[in-house]
């Protein structure tokens, strides 16, 4: 009789701490070594984008906060971008200023939640509720703008809902300064730490060609070591006036465009997102933010494709417009969906406790993966 | 002794034997638990900058009570596909290895279960078992991720059972016991004769010694750590990878089971680790009673130290499990057959030397 082995199929997912959200991986397994990663989506599908056709312009802004729930003002951003590129409006100075305001602060509040999860995923949960003590002053500074926490219907095409609080400047400003400590406490107690490093570095190397090749975008493609940012590479708004690094992996504790790399990328974006923010405070000009607000809007027949450099990646927006008062098409190019097609690539070889390392270094958020 | 105490009020040494070895569990194993568990969610609430339980009594100190409460109303689930025999019998030997630990373990000068010559090795014997448990509940529960547990589970224990052991041998060789009592008694009046410090005799090879036995220590201190399963040796349980692991399909009071023996070997390995070189139940500075010349109050001493000593290395367990992050497997392997292994054997052949000199 001879000894038979079979490979093993693990079901990740749907309902597991530690996909993010309600993806399946279907893990091919022999032993503990990965053999072959099937991801397997759309248990959070909502048809956003066929929604659109029978939206008006203005009724798509909330949709877009749904997507990629953890970056809302990222993805009003970029669709506001979209129509006003349509249409063919310009925005008063302070709505630029305040959008870049607030998508920064977004892309921290982000990333906080990307790194902390990653810790967990990890094993280190003190780090998650270090990030998300720090994340709710974001939410706070949010909520006094706009009344609303997480999805904020605050960019409009062509300006914006509401003007600033009052108190929301010296707000900031305290947040920036407080906010500084607690991210070098998260690098002394996570990022530096021996067993995170083991953990993460050499793991799920990602080469820079191959993340070429299959359309990765975000703090993935910098991980790899490629300088690549919509801020500084087409620029939008006012992103050109102000003063930034663009972090990129450099191998550091490891190999070039490993899992420690894109962690660590993220981390150095929040401190450039920070002296965006600071500047954009100090230069904020005056202005009222809804008079450039189409009261109809109705673009010529036409269509556009806008991105904006979201915390996950390039997100673009694809529109086509009949020239009536909905969108004839609309197109999202999702940067998580993008870049969750490398988990294959990445993951073969390693065991099953990496393919959490990985996945949480690819940061996805199933809302944007599904839409 | 209690033993004697019981058998002379009931005449029988059947009824002595059975009240004197469940009295440990009764009195103080069953109320470390409820205290331990609401310990790590306060230790790891303030760790963590927030209060954890607040709401069940002053500060949740009922919080757990109400939570063993809950269990006992929870339905048993025994799923179709469950292997029934060997499902229901994991916990209870999980439990019973843990538990069975404290037979050896003295808590006074004045109360050991059973004094046992071999003690040290029994416990570790004996704890056998949990691994024996954990195998059964995994491959019982007829899940993928309970299995992948459960395998490495094993797998983690039988390695770091060697460092362990050698480290004991190390001590054994040094102190010529392996009873515990014996041992603890050896390191009697102040802290400078623990066996940390170099044990009781004053001589040249004390000196010598104290830094091997610092290295011993934290050797065992790290493979007890693997043992009891905590972090960052928590893979078996590993809740962002394998849910969590060899206890995923359990519910109710079996649950409770596994997690009283959670608790309960958290502490007895921090009861054997002090033991063996932090003087077990022995005071640091002498005993008020002897001042005072209250023969009584010396066990309630006693008492009082050895718990102390315990909870402050399960203390220092938690304080570990909500720092740092968790090894993968191989690394675990590593960590034990590369680094812990070899110096613990080092160790034991320095001590060894020092000790015949």
């Amino acid at each position: 009789m001879s000894v038979r082995t079979e490979e093993m199929v693990l079901n990740m997912g749907p309902q597991h701490p530690s996909t993010h959200g309600v993806l399946r991986l279907e893990l091919t397994l022999e032993g503990e070594i990965v053999t072959k990663v099937v991801p397997h989506i759309g248990y959070l599908h909502r048809c956003f984008e066929k929604h659109c056709e029978a939206m008006t312009y203005q009724q798509v802004v909330p949709y877009t906060d749904r997507m990629d729930y953890l970056a809302a003002m990222g993805n009003e951003l970029g669709y506001a971008i979209a129509v006003e590129k349509l249409l063919n409006i310009q925005v008063p100075e302070r709505v630029e200023y305040i959008r870049v305001i607030m998508a920064e602060l977004q892309r921290i509040a982000s990333h906080l939640v990307a790194l902390g999860t990653y810790g967990a995923d990890i094993g280190a949960f003190t780090p998650f509720l270090y990030c998300f003590r720090d994340r709710e002053r974001i939410l706070h500074l949010f909520e006094i703008t706009c009344g609303a926490r997480l999805l904020y219907n605050y960019i409009w095409p062509g300006g914006l809902s509401h003007d600033l609080h009052p108190d929301f400047v010296r707000l900031t400003r305290e947040f920036i300064k407080e906010f500084r400590p607690n991210l070098v406490e998260l690098n002394n107690l996570l990022t530096y730490n021996r067993i995170f490093i083991d953990r993460t570095a050499n793991v799920g190397i990602l080469p820079v060609e191959t993340a070429v090749n299959f359309g990765i975008t975000g703090p993935m493609l910098r991980g790899s070591g490629m300088k690549w940012d919509l801020r500084r590479d087409d620029p939008y708004s006012v992103y050109h006036k102000f003063d930034f690094e663009i972090p990129v992996g450099e191998g550091k504790m490891g190999t070039v465009g490993d899992s420690w790399d894109r962690y660590f990328v993220r981390v150095r974006e929040m401190e450039e997102s920070l002296k965006i923010i600071e500047q954009a405070l100090d230069q904020l000009p005056e202005g009222d933010v809804t008079s450039a607000i189409p009261k109809r809007i109705k673009p010529p027949v036409g269509q556009v494709y806008a991105r904006v450099e979201n915390p996950r990646g390039e997100l673009g927006y694809f529109l086509i417009s009949d020239g009536s008062t909905s969108p004839f098409r609309v197109k999202v190019r999702a940067p998580s969906f993008v870049n969750l097609q490398i988990m294959d690539e990445l993951c073969r070889g390693h065991m099953v406790a990496d393919v959490v390392a990985i996945l949480g270094s690819v940061d996805i958020v199933l809302g944007e993966v599904d839409r | 002794m209690i033993y004697e105490f019981f058998n002379n009020l009931f005449g029988s040494e059947i009824i002595a034997g059975f009240i004197a070895a469940s009295l440990p569990l009764l009195i103080f194993i069953l109320p470390f638990a409820l205290i331990a568990v609401l310990l790590e969610r306060k230790v790891a609430g303030h760790m963590q900058d927030r209060l954890g339980p607040m709401r069940v009594g002053y500060h949740g100190i009922l919080q757990t009570v109400a939570d063993i409460i809950k269990l006992l109303q929870k339905e048993d689930i025994i799923a179709r596909d469950n292997d029934k025999l060997l499902f229901n019998i994991a916990p209870i030997l999980v439990f019973a290895g843990s538990y069975a630990a404290f037979a050896a373990i003295p808590f006074t000068s004045a109360y050991i279960g059973a004094n046992i010559d071999l003690g040290i090795f029994y416990i570790i014997a004996v704890t056998g078992l949990v691994v024996a448990g954990i195998l059964m509940a995994g491959w019982a529960s007829n899940n993928k991720y309970s299995l992948l547990g459960a395998m490495r589970s094993a797998a983690q224990i039988v390695s770091y059972e060697i460092p362990t052991i050698l480290v004991v041998l190390t001590l054994v060789m040094f102190t010529g016991t392996t009873n515990l009592m014996t041992l603890s008694e050896n390191q009697t009046a102040l802290f400078w004769n623990w066996n940390i410090f170099g044990g009781p005799e004053l001589s040249l090879a004390k000196f010598l010694l104290i830094p091997f036995m610092i290295i011993a220590f934290l050797i065992i201190y790290i493979s007890t750590l693997a043992e009891v399963n905590r972090t960052p040796f928590d893979i078996p349980e590993a809740e962002s990878e394998l849910v969590s692991g060899y206890h995923t399909e359990y519910s109710g009071m079996k649950f409770a089971m596994f997690f009283l023996a959670e608790y309960a070997n958290m502490f007895a390995v921090s009861a054997i680790v002090s033991a063996l070189f932090f003087g077990g139940y022995h005071s640091p500075f002498g005993y008020l009673g002897n001042t005072l010349d209250i023969q009584w109050l010396i066990p309630v001493e006693q008492f009082f130290w050895f718990t102390f000593k315990g909870v402050f290395f399960v203390f220092v367990q938690m304080w570990l499990r909500w720092t740092l992050p968790r090894l993968r497997v191989d690394q675990l392997m590593t960590a034990s057959w590369k680094y812990l292994i070899p110096i613990a054997f080092v160790n034991l052949l320095i001590v060894g030397i020092i000790t015949l000199i």
